[in-house]
């Protein structure tokens, strides 16, 4: 391929917001209430049309022509997903559901501000439109740890809890490949390492408007970013990909 | 706003005006601001839309309407979608509003406004039932990606609000 660096670099990208929506997708119908049922569908659907954007685009760069947005989406092998470890955590309890947007629509809200100032027109487009859809995300789910962590003593328990164990997923949020590298390089990606001050800032402020303590600790998870998956990817994949899988080329 | 990125030959308008949204019949894609440019090349239209939201299911039913909307006049035409510069509710016409708010959504406020809308900073969304600002948010998502839903206080009566998209 011409240029394989920028069909990783769109993969990389994408397989976050794939992944994530899959896992709000999995809420359809066993939301806590409508409105977050409702709310957690939505956001997933505005992901998937993201990702729909940025795999249209990556098919056209592939060398492979039978390449279209389907094909990446539902038949790669688990070590092909780029996407970060973060994405991929369980819907343990809708405190967990909630904190893994929010450190995720933190990033990505800052991300995608950079991302339509790329070389790359397509790129720069998608994220001009994702850019408005991923502000309401993060209002709505950093109104929500607002919510949990200053509510009752069960919610700002329980929300603690998510913060703390999910902590450990965000530094490799600004982990950078040799996709990313060569991308930055070009102008075209966006330099992430730039990011990160003002991610933990942004993030802290909300955690302490909401009564809830920052995590300290040193260690963090990585892998994603080189395919090297969590044991949750598996079950997420064969769920996902069930119907391809089983009725090739399978069209609605 | 409009005029400046839209570009549509006008014997083609009648036709594409008779195209409404799957999801809010009232509303004609032209009103909705989605069509963005129309024009004929070598006897075939090439109809340029653009989505609301990124993930908006009804473009490929709005595409495939234009498309039969023009075969009923014997014309062809060709659909593409671009995302630049990206749809906001600027686009939706007067008339627009207006059949939106008949239809029973609240038209999307200026962005300022809508943050404290959705914030539940101010009361300003009128209730397109009663007309009472005393209503309240309910969800900053509802029955589609681009609405929120409201309740009203003075009638009681849910209804949705179209969120300012810019």
């Amino acid at each position: 391929m011409k240029n394989q660096h920028l069909y990783n670099y769109i993969l990389g990208i994408a397989d976050n917001s794939l992944i994530l929506g899959q896992r709000l997708g999995e809420l359809c119908g066993h939301g806590p209430s409508l409105e977050t049922d409702i709310a957690g569908t939505n956001i997933s659907l505005d992901l998937f049309g993201q990702v729909r954007s940025y795999f249209q685009y990556a098919a056209q760069l592939s060398d492979d022509n039978s390449a279209t947005e389907d094909t990446i989406a539902f038949l790669r092998l688990e070590r092909q997903y780029k996407n970060v470890l973060l994405v991929e955590q369980p819907n343990t309890d809708f405190g967990y559901v909630i904190v893994r947007q929010f450190l995720f629509d933190a990033y990505h809200l800052l991300f995608l501000r950079e991302l339509e100032n790329s070389k790359d027109e397509t790129l720069a487009a998608i994220a001009k439109k994702s850019v408005k859809e991923v502000s309401y995300h993060w209002r709505f789910s950093s109104d929500w740890i607002r919510r949990l962590g200053d509510g009752t003593q069960e919610s700002h328990e329980r929300v603690q809890e998510a913060i703390t164990d999910l902590w450990m997923y965000t530094d490799e949020l600004f982990h950078q490949t040799e996709a990313d590298q060569a991308m930055i390089a070009e102008g075209i990606g966006v330099n992430t390492s730039k990011l990160k001050d003002i991610y933990y800032k942004m993030v802290s402020e909300v955690l302490e408007e909401a009564t809830l303590e920052v995590p300290e600790n040193k260690y963090f998870h990585k892998g994603g970013k080189q395919g090297i998956h969590s044991e949750h990817m598996g079950y997420i994949l064969s769920d996902m990909q069930y119907m391809q899988r089983t009725y090739p080329n399978m069209e609605w | 706003m409009t005029l400046e990125t839209q570009h549509i030959e006008p014997h083609l308008i009648s036709i594409l005006e008779s195209v409404s949204d799957p999801e809010i019949p009232v509303l004609s894609i032209m009103d909705m601001g989605v069509v963005r440019e129309a024009i004929e090349v070598d006897g075939v239209i090439q109809v340029k839309i653009t989505p609301t939201y990124s993930g908006c299911p009804a473009m490929d039913v709005i595409g495939d309407d234009i498309v039969s909307a023009f075969a009923k006049a014997n014309k062809k035409a060709k659909i593409t979608l671009v995302l630049s510069p990206a749809w906001t509710t600027d686009w939706i016409t007067d008339r627009g509003r207006k059949a939106l708010e008949e239809y029973g959504i609240a038209a999307p406020l200026s962005p300022e406004a809508d943050k404290e809308a959705l914030l539940g900073n101010k009361k300003i969304v009128k209730c397109t039932n009663c007309g009472s600002t005393e209503t309240h948010l309910v969800s900053q998502f509802g029955s589609t990606a681009c609405k929120a839903l409201f309740k009203c206080d003075t009638c009681q009566e849910p209804f949705d609000y179209f969120k300012c998209l810019k």
